[in-house]
Order: structure tokens, then C-alpha cells, then sequence
């Protein structure tokens, strides 16, 4: 019995150490490539219009250790940010979540430029009526050939 | 006392500019030349008496006069004399009477010119420069002192006013806050006075614009005289906001140089109508067209300067930028909404007048192209203008907050940014007047193909991106059209005069300063986009801690720690510097030194990189923590920015090329002088 | 479509005036006689814009000028999920005298007045005097180590989305609002509390009213 004992004892004593590192592995912690890559996509809730990656504060600091914790604990990119997006509210988003009013931000440039280009478009079509040939601004020569000589030359000059 | 002496000189100023207004309009209207000529001496006196009220805070500054609040906030015993003297646009204040002073010296600049043939300017452009003079001047006076003394009450509180209150005693501190510890690197020293030069200077194309409309001069004649005042202030302003964007990537540490924050749009958008107005206006001097549209375009750069100007001191915008909020917000309001009334009531009780003398030829003429430039100049400034605003109505009408960031000004501005790219490249191969595409075309094919060699090349070496190689071949096919330009222009006149390529091409350009040095502006702008493309597209970065020894590496770099130091200096801050080595390759390249700087009196810390900087890339290392007790391990950040030097390499060519276009050449005004006044006495 | 009477001027803005105008064929005579006012649509528009751009930043800035909401004003209405779990709203706490202190783990002065906050709140809680602590743009392990560290027994949470200090428009930590019986402001203080004698004075005024 004594022997089975002491045989078991040296099992346990090898098999000991193995079993304790494996329960010990853990996956590495995430780098900070990996929290900067969020943080750079966050605003700093408290100072304005500063990236949570660059962000030099305190608070900064312990928001990207919560990006972290978060990482460490298996959560995606996603989660994340509406994490974020919950406890500090949409701002700390990079642009507006497209919703409700929002949706005002990324419509209204495209709509204003195509009415430009319209506008542009109508003007080009109703000077492009005109029948007369193209003729230089109209030199008040009264004759004077000096002066109609040198609105060319300044012309071709400028 | 000398503050006392400032304040009232001031006052005085204050007092001209309204009395210069007021004599001159009267003058005007009631046609009384002796009025008009006394708003004149009225005017001529405001710069000497601004100047007295700025030299009084200077020397008050210098001086260590720390009883007067002013000084107290922006200097500091520990400060250089250098520093101090500009620390006058350290503060809210202070920049104001620097706003001023410059007005009041570019309208006495701008009044220092023969009237002869447009008197009727005169009186105007008076009213329109003092008014806007006298609103500064009373925001200083009124609400931002900077003369204000600190004084103790009798309940122990500490009071700031101009005199004594009653019973309170003077306080005399012995030392200062101290200048923002960001405000003393020498980019920031110079930063400033460049944007408000060129903001400034706007106001007086915008007072001609203003006395042409009054006038009914609706002829170019407000635009021949100001196409060299607009020229500058473009200048001007372009150089501040490059300079803003080499101080913000060599102080700030972020790696970058501009981040679409809403300050730095807002200096941006006057720029951007500003430019738009100097290609316009190319048109409305050659063909006699588009009146209504430049009248637009200055009104609009004017009000963007003054708009712009509110947004960072009223408080009605949050951003890092931002002076403190202040009272002068609502005085600003109202300037802003007296403004764009005036301007736009007046624009449109003229609007008949101002009747084009030609038609438009065809989509391909150049003038159509520079109204297309136009459409997508201004598009890019809906996107800034809405993307600023926006914030603001979300919060009023939702209660929302929200961020409006890079993402979305770089998404919605890159396709109208490649579109202009396209333009610089079309345009010089187009003519005024053109009527048909053939033209056009034929130069135009031949060019984008031959450009494609670019993007293959850089195709065939790993550049896999598609909006880089898109990119890069707009930059070398406006690059190759460019130059074969010049070529072909310095080529004509070599055989016509006989004179050699080199002599040539000078003698060439010399003559044509405007269109020359629009090309080498244009080139110029394709060496700073060939270094955005670089560092926005292909920017690395990596962070890492690292103990005494240990190595990190991006790319083909790599960073191997030193030892790192920690001590105080003479003017009042803790550093703490490390020692890092670089190499590529395996091969060593140098050392660096990126510190973090902490201001005692302030308490800001200040992140200063070490950079390697060569032609092809920057290797930017940033310290961004290190354990203080042992010293021992230290973490940094490292950005790798390919050809970011292309930046302000093609910075400098641009304000190098804007300084040739603007010079005066006495022979060409002369001659223009000479021929505009025959015309006028044959036309009477 | 006459090509000879689709004229206009040189109209940018707007649409362009292109009406027929019958015998009229040269442009510059019809200039002469009724010159081309900008079209109708386009100066609408360009109005509606100046106006309304003014009246955006008008309302900004007098939002921007405005600061916290003052003593008499009604207390907001908010909901507040406390670290433990438990949720306590404004109608809960109806009638009853409630300081409310705005507060983050990473602000300085908030240590200064957070042991005085704590005995206050012992010292009045049998008196039905409400303390709640929000917990202002924090991480909830450094918020609860501050907790911990001063030893705050009242009930704390987060504001999560800033709503309630966005309802109360705080311009920063700390600040305090004491509501008072009727549900309007009976005192509010900007920044840290000197001492505990100045909470004393401050709830006891609130209770009077």
C-alpha cells in the first residue's frame, strides 16, 4: 500500500507542475496595436474633438484599459464601441450613427452639390444659345488704333 | 499710468473709426468732398493710435507688469523676451488689438494710392474698413480689457477692473501664469499673425466690392485694384495654415497635421472661397463675365473670415482650439447678422446691374472649367460648413451630441479633391473661348495616357491601393501637362526672340507672372497631394513597452530603447527624455530624442517626438509612458509616414510661387495704366 | 423653342429667367428696359439660408451663454441605475430633499468634499434627506475603488449616455444640485464643498423651503 502511495505521490508530483502551467496559460494580453486600433476609431468623451488613442489624460488612460479589459475578455470591435456609444453616449463616435436626424449629415452635401452642378448645367445652356460668335470684350477704340493695340497686347499679355 | 495710456489710446481709436464712418458716408451721400477727405485724416489716425495701445501692452508684457491681468495670464517670469512680445496674441485680448492693428494698417495701406480715377470708392470703402474696426476696437474696450488691473476687495475676493474700485487695494503679484506651453514652439509664434494677415486682409477686396456695389461701378475696376491685395491675403492665409499644419505635426504628437477639427475648418473655409474667387475672377477680367458670381464669392469669403472668427471665440463651439468662453459672443452675433444682411440686401438690390458682356462658348472653354472648379471648390466647402454646423443642430433639436470627425470629411470631400486634381491637369490645355472638344481632346488623351506610366510604375513596385494609383496619375499627368507647358511656351519664344531655353523660359514667365505662377502654384500643390497621398494611405504605426535595451519594430525600421532621463529645466518644466536608437534594414541610422514635457505653472503636459526625416518617409517616435521610479521600462508609439516631406516641400514652392505671381512689375502696370487711361479719354 | 428670345442675363444664382419675350430679340435693349432682377426662387432661398444660419447660431449661442440650470428651476427628470443594481427615478424621490453631486474618479477637487459628502449624508439621513452620486464619463472599476477609498455608503451610478448631466447642462465635475420639497432647486454649488459646515448650511436651507 505504502508503495502504491509513494508511486502515486510521484505521479502527482510530475504530472503535478504540467497540470498547473496548463492552468495557468492564458492567451497573451492584447497589444497595444490592438487597443489603438478602437481607441484611434473613439473620441475622448470629456476633452473635444481628440482621438482616445492620442488622448494624454488620466481618464484617456483608463478608457483604453477598459478597451483592454474588454479585448481580453473576448468582446469584437463592435461591441466595443456600443459599449462606448451606451455609457457615453453617440459622441464619442467618429461621425453620426446614421439615425433619425442624422441622416441629415451625409444626405445634405451630395443633394447641395448635384443642385450646383444643376444649376451650373441651366446656366451653360442658356449662354450656350446665343447664335453671335464669341467676340473679345468690346475695346472702346473710337478709332484709336494705339489703344486697340494695346488691349490686345495686355489681353495676350495677362 | 502705461496701461491707462493703452486703454485710452484706444478709446481714442475707437472714437475715429466711428467718426470716420459716420463723415464718410455722410460725405458721400450729400456729396460733401470736405467731409469724405476729414473720414480720410480720421482713418490715417487710427493706426498710430493702435499701434500706441499695442506697444503699451507689449511693453507691459515685457516689463513684467503682472498687476494688470493680461500679463498675469500669458507670461511668466521663466519666459524668453521674444516670447513675451508674443505672447500679445497669447489671449483672447490681446489678439484682439492685434486683429485691429492690422486692420487699421492695411486700411491706412490701402488708402495710400492715387484716388484720381475712383474717388468714388473712397468714402466706402472707409465706412465699410472703420466700421468693422470700431466692432473690434469695442469688443476690446468693453468686454475683453486687456488693461484690466487685479485689485483686492475689502471681503478678501480677488477683482479685475480698469480702476480702482472703491476701497479695494492694487495687488502686485510677482510672477505669471505663463504662455499655453503649446504657444512657445516657433511654428506657433508665427502661426497666428500669418492667419490673421490673411484673414485681415480680405476686408479691403471686400470694401472695394462693398463701394462698387453702392457706386454702381459695376465694372472689374474694384477688382483690378484689389486682384493684388487679394492675391496676398491668399497668401497669407494659405502660409498660416501650413505653418498650423507643421507645427501641429512636429508639437502636438499626434503624427498627424490636420485633424478637420472645427477651429482649424474654420480657417480653412475662407481658403476655400478665397480660391475659388481668384480663378473667377480670371474671368470676369478677360470675357466680362460672372459679376454676380464674384460679388458672391467675396461677400461669401468675408463673412466665412468673420463667421469663422466668431465660431472660436463665442463659445458656441467646443474644441481644443477654442479660446474661453467670453461676452464678446453675442456683440459678434450681431456683427455677423449686420453683415450678411447688408451685404446680401445690397448684392441684390444691384443685381440688375451687374449684366455680363458675354456669352459662354462651350462645356470645354476654359472659362468652363473654372467654373467647374468652382462648383467643386464649393462643394468641398458645403461638406466643411455642414460638418461644422451640424454638432450644433443636433444638439438644439434632438438634444443630442455628436461628433462629426475625419471619416466623414475624408470621405465626402476625396471625390471632389480628385476632381480638381483632374482640372489642374485639363485646364491649361484649354482655351478662352474655345468652341468645341476637339481641341481639347486631342492634348488631353495623348497626356492621361502618357501619365499612366506613373501608376503602373508604382503598380508593378507593390502599390496595390486603388485610390493611390488613381492619385498618382492625376499628380503626374498634371505634372506632365505642366511642364510641357512651360516647354512649349519657353520653345516659342526661343525661336521667335533667339534667345536661349533658360533665358527663355525666365524671360517668359517674368512676363506672364500670373499664369506661370499660377502653373508653379499648381505644381507646387501636386508635390504637397504626392505627400498627403503618402502619409493618409500608407500610414503605419505601432506601440509597445519596452525595457533598457529592448527593440521594436515597424516595417522596415527599428527602434531599439537606450535609457531615458528625467529632469527640470530653467523655465519651469519637468522633462523627461529618452535616448532611442533607429535603424533599417539592420542598418544603424542615427539616434532621437522624443520627451514629454511637464509645465509646472500650467500643469499641461506636452508630447514632443523625435523624428528622422528624409525625402522618402519620417520615422516619428513618440514617448508616450515610462515607469518613473525605476526608470526601466519606457512605451513609445511609432508612426512611419511616407512622404510626408513632400508637404512642406511643395509648401514652400507654393508660397514661393504665390510671392512671384503677386510681385508688382512696374513696366506692366505702367503700361496698363497708360492704356486704360487712353481708353477712358477716348470713351468721354 | 425661339432661339432668338431665350435670353437672359447673367444669372448665376437661381434658375435662369428664360421667358419669352416676344418681339424682343436683342438682348441689350431689353436690358435697358427692364434689367434682370434676380429670379424669385433665388432669392427665397438665399434668405431662407442667411435666416436661417442666424437663427441656428443665434439659438447656440444663447444655449452656449446659458450654463447650468439655476435655483427655482425645475429639477429634470432622470433615471439612475446605481452600481448596485437598483434604479432610482426623480418620482421616487418626490417630496423629499435630494442632493444630487456630480462626480468622476479622475477629478481632483471631487476628492476634497467626498469624506464631508459622506458624513453629511450620515448625519442626515434620518431626516429623509437624499444623497445620490452620479458618476460623471467613468470606467466602473476606478469608479468603485473611489467609493471604496472614501467610503461612500449612498447610492452612486453612472450617467450612462450623459443624459442627466446634459439635463442639468453641468459645465464640470463637481457640482451639486440640492432639490428641494417641492421639486424645484433649492441650492446649487459649482465645484468642490469647503467644508462640511457648508453642506450643513446648504441642506438645512433646503429644508426650510
Amino acid at each position: 500500500m505504502l508503495r502504491s502511495l509513494k508511486g502515486y505521490l510521484v505521479l502527482l508530483a510530475i504530472a503535478a507542475p504540467v497540470l498547473i502551467a496548463s492552468a495557468a496559460v492564458q492567451p497573451p494580453p492584447p497589444s497595444d496595436d490592438e487597443v489603438n486600433a478602437i481607441a484611434h476609431q473613439l473620441y475622448c468623451p470629456v476633452c473635444e474633438n481628440v482621438p482616445l488613442d492620442v488622448c494624454p489624460t488620466q481618464a484617456c488612460a483608463q478608457w483604453r484599459a477598459t478597451i483592454r479589459e474588454k479585448l481580453a475578455q473576448g468582446w469584437s470591435e463592435v461591441q466595443i464601441k456600443d459599449y462606448f456609444v451606451e455609457q457615453y453616449g453617440a459622441r464619442v463616435l467618429a461621425t453620426p450613427p446614421a439615425r433619425g436626424l442624422n441622416w441629415l449629415v451625409y444626405v445634405l452635401p451630395p443633394v447641395a452639390f448635384l443642385a450646383g452642378a444643376f444649376v451650373l448645367y441651366r446656366a451653360f445652356r442658356s449662354w450656350g444659345q446665343t447664335p453671335e460668335p464669341l467676340v473679345p470684350t468690346a475695346p472702346d477704340a473710337d478709332g484709336d488704333p494705339y489703344v486697340a493695340r494695346l488691349e490686345e497686347e495686355l489681353r495676350r499679355r495677362s | 499710468m502705461l496701461a491707462n495710456l493703452g486703454y485710452f489710446s484706444l478709446v481714442l481709436t475707437f472714437v475715429a473709426a466711428l467718426y470716420g464712418a459716420g463723415a464718410a458716408a455722410y460725405g458721400a451721400v450729400r456729396r460733401k468732398p470736405a467731409l469724405v477727405e476729414s473720414a480720410r485724416h480720421a482713418m490715417l489716425l487710427t493706426w498710430p493710435l493702435v499701434t500706441l495701445g499695442a506697444l503699451s501692452i507689449i511693453a507691459l508684457l515685457v516689463g513684467r507688469h503682472y498687476e494688470v491681468k493680461y500679463v498675469a495670464a500669458v507670461t511668466s517670469n521663466a519666459m524668453p523676451t521674444y516670447l513675451k512680445v508674443t505672447a500679445l496674441w497669447g489671449g483672447q485680448a490681446g489678439s484682439l488689438v492685434f486683429w485691429s492693428w492690422l486692420l487699421s494698417a492695411f486700411a491706412t495701406a490701402a488708402s495710400l494710392r492715387r484716388w484720381e480715377r475712383d474717388r468714388e470708392f473712397l468714402p466706402w470703402v472707409i465706412v465699410v474698413t472703420m466700421i468693422t474696426l470700431a466692432f473690434f476696437i469695442s469688443l476690446v474696450i468693453f468686454f475683453e480689457n486687456p488693461f484690466q488691473r487685479l485689485w483686492q476687495t475689502l471681503d478678501g475676493r480677488q477683482v479685475s477692473a480698469l480702476f480702482q474700485p472703491n476701497g479695494a487695494i492694487p495687488l502686485f503679484p510677482t510672477d505669471g501664469q505663463g504662455l499655453n506651453p503649446l504657444l512657445r514652439h516657433p511654428g506657433m509664434v508665427i502661426h497666428p499673425p500669418m492667419l490673421y494677415l490673411g484673414f485681415v486682409s480680405f476686408v479691403i477686396p471686400y470694401a472695394f466690392a462693398i463701394a462698387a456695389l453702392v457706386t454702381r461701378r459695376t465694372d472689374d475696376r474694384w477688382i483690378r485694384i484689389t486682384r493684388r491685395w487679394t492675391l496676398v491675403a491668399w497668401l497669407f492665409l494659405s502660409l498660416g495654415l501650413i505653418l498650423g499644419g507643421r507645427w501641429a505635426y512636429d508639437v502636438l504628437g499626434w503624427g498627424g497635421y490636420w485633424g478637420w477639427d472645427p477651429v482649424e475648418i474654420a480657417a480653412f473655409m475662407p481658403w476655400l472661397t478665397g480660391t475659388a474667387f481668384l480663378h473667377s475672377v480670371m474671368i470676369q477680367e478677360k470675357r466680362g463675365m460672372l459679376k454676380h458670381w464674384n460679388m458672391l464669392l467675396i461677400i461669401l469669403t468675408y463673412s466665412l473670415v468673420i463667421f469663422g472668427t466668431f465660431l472660436t471665440r463665442s463659445g458656441v463651439l467646443s474644441s481644443v482650439h477654442a479660446f474661453a468662453q467670453s461676452a464678446i459672443g453675442p456683440m459678434f452675433f450681431g456683427f455677423i447678422g449686420l453683415t450678411f444682411v447688408v451685404s446680401v440686401s445690397l448684392l441684390m438690390n444691384r443685381w440688375g446691374e451687374l449684366r455680363g458682356e458675354n456669352y459662354l462658348g462651350s462645356v470645354f472653354a476654359r472659362e468652363s472649367l473654372f467654373l467647374l472648379n468652382n462648383l467643386l471648390f464649393m462643394g468641398i466647402l458645403v461638406v466643411c460648413f455642414w460638418g461644422v454646423l451640424f454638432p450644433l443642430i443636433s444638439e438644439l433639436f434632438t438634444g443630442q451630441k455628436v461628433t462629426v470627425g475625419p471619416p466623414f470629411y475624408e470621405r465626402a470631400t476625396g471625390p471632389l479633391w480628385v476632381g480638381l486634381l483632374f482640372l489642374m491637369g485639363v485646364a491649361p490645355l484649354s482655351a478662352y473661348g474655345a468652341t468645341s472638344w476637339r481641341s481639347l481632346g486631342r492634348g488631353l488623351w495623348k497626356l492621361l495616357l502618357l501619365s499612366l506610366i506613373v501608376p503602373a510604375a508604382l503598380y508593378f513596385s507593390g502599390v496595390t491601393l486603388a485610390g493611390a494609383l488613381v492619385g498618382y496619375w492625376l499628380i503626374g499627368f498634371v505634372a506632365i501637362v505642366t511642364l510641357v507647358e512651360f516647354w512649349r511656351g519657353a520653345l516659342a519664344r526661343h525661336r521667335r526672340h533667339a534667345e536661349n531655353l533658360p533665358l527663355a523660359f525666365w524671360r517668359m514667365a517674368i512676363r506672364n507672372r500670373r499664369r506661370y505662377g499660377g502653373y508653379i502654384i499648381h505644381l507646387g500643390v501636386v508635390l504637397m497631394a504626392i505627400g498627403i497621398i503618402g502619409i493618409e494611405m500608407f500610414q503605419t504605426e505601432t506601440q509597445g513597452t519596452l525595457a533598457r535595451g529592448e527593440s521594436l519594430s515597424l516595417g522596415r525600421y527599428t527602434l531599439t530603447y537606450e535609457s531615458l532621463a528625467q529632469f527640470d529645466t530653467a523655465d519651469g518644466r519637468n522633462v523627461a527624455r529618452a535616448v532611442v536608437q533607429v535603424s533599417r534594414d539592420g542598418r544603424y541610422l542615427g539616434d532621437l530624442y522624443p520627451r514629454r514635457d511637464f509645465y509646472y505653472a500650467s500643469q499641461q503636459p506636452m508630447t514632443i517626438p523625435g523624428v528622422r526625416s528624409s525625402l522618402q518617409d519620417d520615422f516619428y517616435v513618440l514617448l508616450v509612458g515610462w515607469e518613473p521610479i525605476a526608470q526601466e521600462g519606457a512605451t513609445f508609439k511609432i508612426y512611419h509616414n511616407p512622404a510626408v516631406n513632400f508637404v512642406w516641400m511643395g509648401g514652400l514652392i507654393f508660397i514661393a510661387a504665390t510671392l512671384l505671381a503677386a510681385w508688382p512689375t512696374r513696366e506692366f502696370d505702367a503700361l496698363r495704366e497708360a492704356a486704360t487711361a487712353r481708353a477712358v479719354v477716348a470713351r468721354a | 423653342m425661339n432661339r432668338g428670345t431665350q435670353r437672359s442675363g447673367s444669372t448665376f444664382v437661381g434658375v435662369v429667367s428664360g421667358e419669352s419675350h416676344g418681339l424682343m430679340t436683342d438682348k441689350s435693349t431689353l436690358d435697358a428696359v427692364v434689367p434682370p432682377r434676380p429670379s424669385q426662387w433665388g432669392v427665397i432661398l438665399v434668405w431662407v439660408f442667411v435666416l436661417g444660419l442666424l437663427a441656428v447660431v443665434g439659438l447656440g449661442l444663447i444655449r452656449a451663454q446659458q450654463g447650468n440650470i439655476g435655483v427655482g428651476a425645475r429639477a429634470p427628470d432622470f433615471q439612475l441605475t446605481t452600481f448596485n443594481g437598483s434604479t432610482v427615478e426623480m418620482a421616487d424621490v418626490q417630496g423629499q430633499v435630494v442632493v444630487i453631486n456630480f462626480w468622476a474618479s479622475w477629478c481632483i477637487p471631487c476628492e476634497q468634499e467626498a469624506v464631508e459628502l459622506e458624513t453629511a449624508h450620515q448625519l442626515f439621513k434620518d431626516q429623509g434627506v437624499v444623497f445620490l452620486g452620479v458618476n460623471y464619463v467613468d470606467t466602473e472599476p476606478e469608479a468603485l475603488a473611489y467609493l471604496d477609498r472614501f467610503g461612500i455608503t449612498y447610492d452612486n451610478g453612472p450617467d450612462l449616455g450623459t443624459r442627466i448631466s446634459q439635463a442639468f447642462r453641468i459645465r464640470g465635475v463637481p457640482e451639486t444640485y440640492i432639490v428641494g420639497r417641492d421639486g424645484r432647486l433649492a441650492h446649487v454649488k459649482i465645484g468642490p464643498y469647503e467644508s462640511l459646515s457648508e453642506i450643513q448650511t446648504a441642506v438645512n436651507a433646503s429644508m426650510e423651503e
